[in-house]
C-alpha cells in the first residue's frame, strides 16, 4: 500500500514561485494560462500488515504536524492501493 | 552572563553569535550540540543562521524536532531569553515558540546585503539599550525571509507591541514590514537580519551589538526567576 500527500501553499499565502512560471508561460504564447499555484507531493511506501485505517490515520497525523505547516499550507492524503 | 549558542548540523553562523558576544562583549558562550537534551547553565540561548538539516522539507521543520528543542522550550517557558536569529526565527516560528511563519521572498533571490532597521518597542529584553525609533544598519542574507501571518495574528502582534523591527526597505515583502517579532511573554524573539554580522566597526557597522548588549544589561539589573530556570536544569 502506498499513500501519496498533497501539499500546497493556502490561497491566502503569495506563491512567487507560482507567478513566475505563469509569467513564463505567457511569455512562452501559452496565452490561455491565467495563473499557476505550485506546490508539492510526497510519495509514502507503507509497511506490509498496516491496515488501510491506520494508515489512513498515520499519515493524517503526520502530514499535519510534519510534511505541511498548517500556518500557510494546506494538504490533502491519498491512499492508493 | 553566559550564552549558549545550538548548533544544528548546517547552522554555520555559530560561530558569528559566539564571537560576538565573547570577543567583542566579553561574556561567555558555550555551543551545544542539537542533539544535547539540556542547556546546562546558560543565562540566554541564541538559535544561530544556517541551514539546520539542509532546510529541507522547510526551513526549520526537521529542526524543531530535535532534542535541544524540547530544552529550549522549556527554558524559554521559564521565562529563560531566547533569540532566534535568521535560521533560528524560521526554527522558532516551525516549533511553534513564535507566530507566523517564514515564506520564500517575494522576488524569489537569496538577498545577501545590509538593510536599516527600525526599532518599534524597546519594552524587550533584546531591545532595552536601543532608544525607541532608533534606525539599525544591519546586513540580511536569506532566501526565505517574507514575514507571513494571518490579519488577526498581525493585530495582535501590533496590538500587544509585539513588532520589534520594521525594515524602512522592505527587501522581501514581509507582511507590514515584519523584521522581528516578540513572543506574548516577550522573552523569545526572532528576526531575520544578522546583529551578530553587524557587531564590530570593521564589519561595516556595529549596529546589532545593542541586541546583545540589552541581554547583557537586563541579565545584571534584574535577575530572572532563577528557581524556575535552577528546576529545569
Amino acid at each position: 500500500m502506498k499513500a501519496r500527500v498533497f501539499v500546497s501553499l493556502k490561497s491566502t499565502v503569495l506563491d512567487p514561485q507560482g507567478q513566475t512560471v505563469r509569467s513564463a508561460l505567457n511569455g512562452l504564447g501559452y496565452h490561455g494560462i491565467a495563473g499557476v499555484r505550485q506546490g508539492k507531493f510526497f510519495d509514502i511506501a507503507l509497511a506490509e500488515g498496516v491496515t488501510r485505517e491506520q494508515a489512513q490515520k498515520e499519515i493524517e497525523t503526520i502530514a499535519h504536524e510534519v510534511l505541511a505547516n498548517p500556518v500557510i499550507e494546506e494538504y490533502r492524503v491519498e491512499i492508493l492501493d | 552572563m553566559k550564552f549558549g549558542v545550538i548548533v544544528f548540523p548546517g547552522s554555520n553562523c555559530d560561530h558569528d553569535a559566539f564571537y560576538a558576544v565573547t570577543a567583542n562583549l566579553g561574556e561567555k558562550a558555550e555551543f551545544i550540540w542539537h542533539d544535547s537534551a539540556s542547556l546546562g547553565d546558560v543565562d540566554a540561548v541564541i538559535l544561530p543562521g544556517g541551514f539546520a538539516y539542509g532546510d529541507y522539507l522547510r526551513c526549520g521543520a526537521i529542526a524543531k524536532f530535535s532534542p535541544v528543542m524540547q530544552a529550549v522550550r522549556k527554558f524559554a517557558a521559564a521565562g529563560g531569553p531566547v533569540l532566534g536569529i535568521c535560521n533560528g526565527f524560521q526554527v522558532l516560528v516551525e516549533a511553534g515558540l513564535l507566530p507566523g511563519a517564514l515564506i520564500r521572498n517575494r522576488g524569489l533571490k537569496f538577498i545577501c546585503r545590509e538593510v536599516r532597521l527600525r526599532t518599534e518597542t524597546t519594552d524587550s529584553p533584546f531591545t532595552a539599550a536601543a532608544q525607541k525609533g532608533q534606525v539599525l544598519r544591519v546586513p540580511i542574507a536569506h532566501g526565505e525571509g517574507c514575514y507571513f501571518a494571518d490579519d488577526r495574528t498581525l493585530d495582535e502582534l501590533e496590538a500587544e507591541d509585539r513588532v520589534v523591527f520594521r525594515y524602512l526597505d522592505n527587501p522581501n515583502g514581509s507582511l507590514r514590514d515584519i523584521a522581528g517579532i516578540l513572543s506574548r511573554e516577550r522573552n523569545v524573539m526572532g528576526m531575520m537580519p544578522h546583529p551578530e554580522r553587524a557587531s564590530d566597526p570593521l564589519m561595516g557597522s556595529a549596529d546589532g551589538l545593542v541586541v546583545f548588549q540589552s541581554l547583557i544589561r537586563g541579565q545584571a539589573t534584574q535577575p530572572r526567576n532563577s528557581a524556575d530556570i535552577e528546576a529545569i536544569r
